[in-house]
């Protein structure tokens, strides 16, 4: 099968899941089924294009122009083919978790959930695959505008102003910032192809490109880069298996996945490393990830907590994209991945937490390690990726950006990444310890005799959260795949 | 050759139509001559198109006098562009009418406003087709006229008021034009538009002249409805028949734009209108004042089809603004605007005219639980909210484009911010719909609600359809309107 027909089958399944969702809206066995199968599909297909990709080829196309001279194109380079690798599985995973959280919390509207979240995921890989930044843009809108009914999904008022929070960063920061930028790089340089080496390198004053990285890199609001993170709390609200893929891979990996896209082939890694104007980048980021750090250390509500972890988290890729070389560029983009698997698997967690103890504060857990032992186990595994420990995966990224920032001689990044390290272990390793070994109390204060029976949440959460938790592992032992990846984003051999 | 004289049959036969109206009295029947008429002149205008496309300009004397004695139908991309979408849009929503009308409209009236509705188009269609001012000027008459009368047909009451309100202020505004005419015809000794723009060059310095362009321009922007001079448009559009809102809101004022590029740019000329005379320092800030202001005074409205009304008044401003560039990426965005916002607006108070015809009216908290109960119109104004919006994929997105585009290359950014900003105001508003459809639980009282028939349904969706499907494929247009504005600003004197 040509690399062509594959690109469009990545996108169109889920595109093409959708009414079939609607269609079996009264046969809930099928309509998980049909998402399932589409998820495998996808899954399948861009795992299909990897070794194309591994050889060094960039298998891509376009479609036709909107505006002369641009056209809707795509093309898979070794990040989108990562990015959607990832995607695709866990949204597999996710199907699998939602089906018993949306069925055990007896959700409304399951149908509307499960279409919205296929539409998403083709969204999703549309950004992956996007072959010009106007491509992107459109998917990246539509994917703002696809998880919006998923974020709003309970219909609350707060659902609601939630719901118009979300909406509003999101649109403002890419219609007022991103839009602009593209327009600007459209009338300066009349294209909006993604260049290896950088589309605007060299070809406008330093002024401009300065200016126009600012415009980008706050213009991707879905990076969640301060000031516009406020989105992703607010997002919470969502049921948890949207936190899980959408607010932990899908939607906010799209952002970053963005900025790695502008920085490497708009601008191009020596430019952004080379004009001081790109140096702002790195403190923008570092401050990110502590002051998000230091919020999440004081929210007790457990999902609160771990949308701020990610907030900093996120952070840490933009920092390996500012550093600008290509160790740290390696850890951005391993961390895409570890990241994926950590954080995916925490939500998963405080859904089945909620579910099977309908408990959402870190302060009820206590006692909550013998009744739902799994769970808790891969919590505390998840974490381990977070703090960035050996052996999950996320020792892996901090390492490779440990040595971007040695090798740039940025010693303010490399005391972020100490103290983000510290930071991290003092907002989760406490939900893990509570959970473990304190006792559980009663309402009142004093041991409470008989803690309210409950078990582990129902087995296709607990299976789907353990699988990520182990993936987290695996990624560890066998980082081949991204670091390989990485390589041949920067140009190098595979 | 029948086909040479498409340019005047297209007017002519829905001039004979109205009157047939009158006399087939019965409302059925007036409906289906109304609709044949209507998709005639779709087929009549598209072959004009391809005449136009292979020749560059159709040119059409009436009764066989030579301009400029006689009258002269002159058709170039801008004009026979500006025809399609008119035809276009009435021959949509004149199906949709079977229903609508007869919700809406006392029995004894349909065949008249049938008749009064042909007459308008024809109005229309005169207007940009003719060569000749005075021309222009009549058949501008004749449009207004039977546009307040359309309007005043609104179910209620207070659609008597809205129409007398613009029939003082379109007066006001075609009186001026007819002034404008008046002194442009004792400086020149001509009428027909192609030879004014030759004679008025040499006395381009003199008083009346200058006054006329003050005093055309004026009457045109009361057409147009650009701020401060919209205060006629909310309340027609409010008031007036479901049917007539979605007409003249995707024709009406894009006429009232064609007239102003015409003046402007054919007959006086960029050099004139933009080196000489202030027009670019006027229209300008009016149009950003209007995309900031209208679209703000949207978002408090109550009512749906009031909320739409502002927003066209803050959309006729990216229309203006478009103009008041001078150059020929502005003008595409401001052409190419005048048919993206036609389909779209169009569309939505369609979609609104479902919800008059299964509610009553358009009050927001009517439209509470929309969502489930008549699916496919809330999603259709959802999609057309997105237009409006200027989200990447809808036809707004591209005039938007376009205007963004032109403010850089001109170094204004703040008109690029402010065109930008519009969009965002647009979110708000469009949001209020969207939570009215989808967040509030429906008023029981009102019984069960079923989705609106096919034959409203099917309109609204094409129109939506044609939203989304030109917000991909632009090939036709952003070619025709770029045409348009290089022929516009390559017919500078």
């Amino acid at each position: 099968m040509n690399e062509t027909a594959m690109i469009l089958l990545v996108i169109g399944i889920p595109f093409a899941a959708v009414p079939l969702i609607a269609l079996f809206s009264r046969r809930p066995n099928i309509r998980e089924g049909v998402s399932i199968i589409a998820g495998v599909a996808m899954c399948g297909f861009a795992a299909g294009l990897i070794p194309t990709v591994l050889a060094g080829n960039r298998p891509g196309f376009s479609l036709f122009d909107v505006i002369p001279g641009l056209p809707i194109a795509f093309e898979v380079e070794p990040l989108g083919a990562l990015f959607a690798l990832i995607a695709s599985f866990l949204w597999i995973v996710t199907t699998v978790y939602s089906t018993g959280y949306m069925r055990a919390n007896r959700e409304a509207s399951q149908t509307r959930f499960y279409a919205c979240f296929a539409l998403a995921l083709s969204c999703t890989a549309g950004i992956a695959f996007a072959g010009n930044m106007f491509t992107l843009f459109l998917f990246y809108e539509a994917l703002t505008l696809s998880t919006y009914p998923l974020v709003t999904h309970s219909g609350t008022a707060e659902a609601r102003r939630s719901g118009r929070i979300y909406l509003g960063i999101l649109l403002s920061t890419s219609i007022m910032l991103q839009l602009l930028a593209m327009l600007w790089t459209w009338v300066e340089v009349g294209s909006l192809d993604f260049v290896p080496g950088g589309l605007l390198t060299g070809r406008i004053p330093e002024g401009v490109m300065a200016a126009l990285l600012v415009l980008y890199v706050f213009g991707v609001g879905k990076a969640a880069i301060m000031p516009f993170h406020r989105w992703l709390p607010a997002a919470m609200v969502a049921p948890a298996p949207v936190s899980a893929l959408l607010h932990a891979v899908a939607v906010v990996k799209a952002g970053v996945f963005t900025i790695l896209k502008i920085v490497l082939y708009i601008f191009g890694l020596d430019t952004v490393a080379g004009v001081a104007s790109g140096y702002w980048l790195i403190y923008v980021a570092g401050a990110t990830i502590l002051i998000a750090s230091i919020i999440a250390v004081r929210q007790d509500n457990l999902k609160l907590r771990l949308a701020y972890s990610t907030i900093g988290q996120l952070s840490y890729i933009v920092l390996g994209a500012a550093l600008a070389n290509a160790q740290a560029f390696t850890g951005s983009t391993m961390h895409i991945a570890a990241h994926a698997f950590g954080k995916v698997t925490l939500f998963f967690c405080a859904g089945a937490i909620y579910t099977a103890s309908g408990k959402t504060k870190v302060s009820e857990l206590a006692g909550l390690g013998r009744s739902m032992p799994w769970t808790m186990g891969a919590f505390a595994v998840a974490s381990l990726v977070m703090i960035g420990v050996p052996p999950s995966a996320g020792f892996v990224s901090k390492w490779y950006l440990l040595q971007g920032a040695l090798t740039a001689d940025n010693w303010f990044a490399v005391g972020v990444m100490v103290v983000g390290t510290i930071l991290a272990t003092a907002y989760l390793a406490p939900v893990v310890l509570t959970a473990f070994f304190a006792a559980p109390r009663s309402a009142g204060g004093g041991a409470d005799p008989l803690p309210k029976a409950h078990g582990e949440a129902p087995l296709p959460m607990v299976a789907a959260l353990v699988l990520t938790a182990v993936g987290a592992i695996v990624l560890f032992f066998y980082p081949d795949l991204p670091l390989a990846l990485a390589r041949l984003a920067l140009g190098g051999a595979a | 050759m029948i086909t040479s004289h498409l340019p005047v049959l297209q007017v002519i036969v829905p001039m004979i139509a109205a009157p047939l109206c009158v006399l087939l009295r019965r409302d059925k029947y007036a409906w289906a001559l109304a609709t044949l008429v209507t998709w005639a002149i779709l087929a009549m205008v598209s072959l004009l198109l391809v005449q136009v496309i292979n020749q560059g300009e159709v040119i059409y004397h009436l009764g066989g006098w030579p301009a400029p004695y006689g009258i002269e139908y002159r058709l170039d991309a801008l004009n026979t562009y500006v025809l399609l979408m008119i035809s276009a849009i009435a021959a949509v929503v004149t199906p949709f009418a079977a229903k609508s009308v007869a919700r809406e409209i006392e029995p004894h009236r349909r065949h008249l406003f049938y008749a009064v509705y042909l007459l308008t188009l024809t109005g229309l269609l005169g207007i940009v087709a003719s060569g000749d001012a005075f021309n222009v000027y009549v058949f501008l008459e004749i449009a207004s006229l039977g546009s307040y009368v359309l309007i005043g047909l609104g179910p209620k009451r207070q659609a008597l008021k809205a129409a007398y309100k613009y029939l003082i202020q379109g007066t006001i505004g075609a009186t001026f034009i007819l002034i404008g005419i008046g002194l442009l015809y004792m400086m020149t000794g001509t009428l027909n538009m192609a030879d004014l723009a030759e004679r008025v060059g040499p006395v381009a310095d003199t008083r009346p002249v200058i006054v006329a362009f003050a005093i055309l321009t004026v009457g045109i922007l009361i057409k147009l409805a650009l701020f401060p001079l919209h205060l006629w448009l909310p309340g027609a559009y409010t008031h007036a028949p479901s049917m007539v809102s979605a007409f003249l809101a995707a024709t009406s004022t894009k006429v009232g734009a064609y007239l102003l590029l015409r003046f402007v740019f054919t007959v006086f000329g960029t050099d004139f209108a933009f080196g000489k005379m202030p027009l670019m320092e006027i229209l300008m800030p009016l149009s950003l004042i209007a995309i900031v202001a209208g679209s703000a005074a949207a978002i408090g409205q109550k009512d749906a089809k009031r909320l739409l009304a502002f927003s066209s008044v803050g959309q006729i401003g990216y229309l203006a603004l478009g103009v008041s560039f001078a150059t020929v990426t502005g003008l595409t965005g401001g052409i190419v605007h005048i048919f993206n916002h036609g389909l779209t607006k169009g569309g939505m108070f369609l979609a609104l005219g479902c919800v008059a015809y299964r509610l009553g009216n358009t009050r927001i908290e009517s439209l509470y639980g929309l969502g489930r109960r008549m699916p496919l119109t809330s999603a259709a104004l959802v999609l057309g909210g997105l237009g409006l919006i200027g989200v990447p994929g809808t036809a707004g997105f591209i005039s938007k484009w376009y205007l963004v585009q032109a403010a850089i290359e001109s170094d204004l950014w703040p008109v690029a911010v402010i065109v930008l900003l519009g969009s965002l105001i647009a979110l708000v508003y469009v949001g209020r719909l969207v939570e009215a459809a989808y967040f509030h639980a429906p008023d029981t009282t009102a019984g069960e609600v079923r989705e609106a028939p096919a034959s409203m349904l099917i309109p609204t969706w094409i129109l939506i359809a044609g939203s989304i499907y030109f917000g991909f494929h632009t090939e036709l247009t952003v070619g025709v309107a770029e045409t348009a504005a290089l022929s516009l600003m390559g017919s500078a004197p």
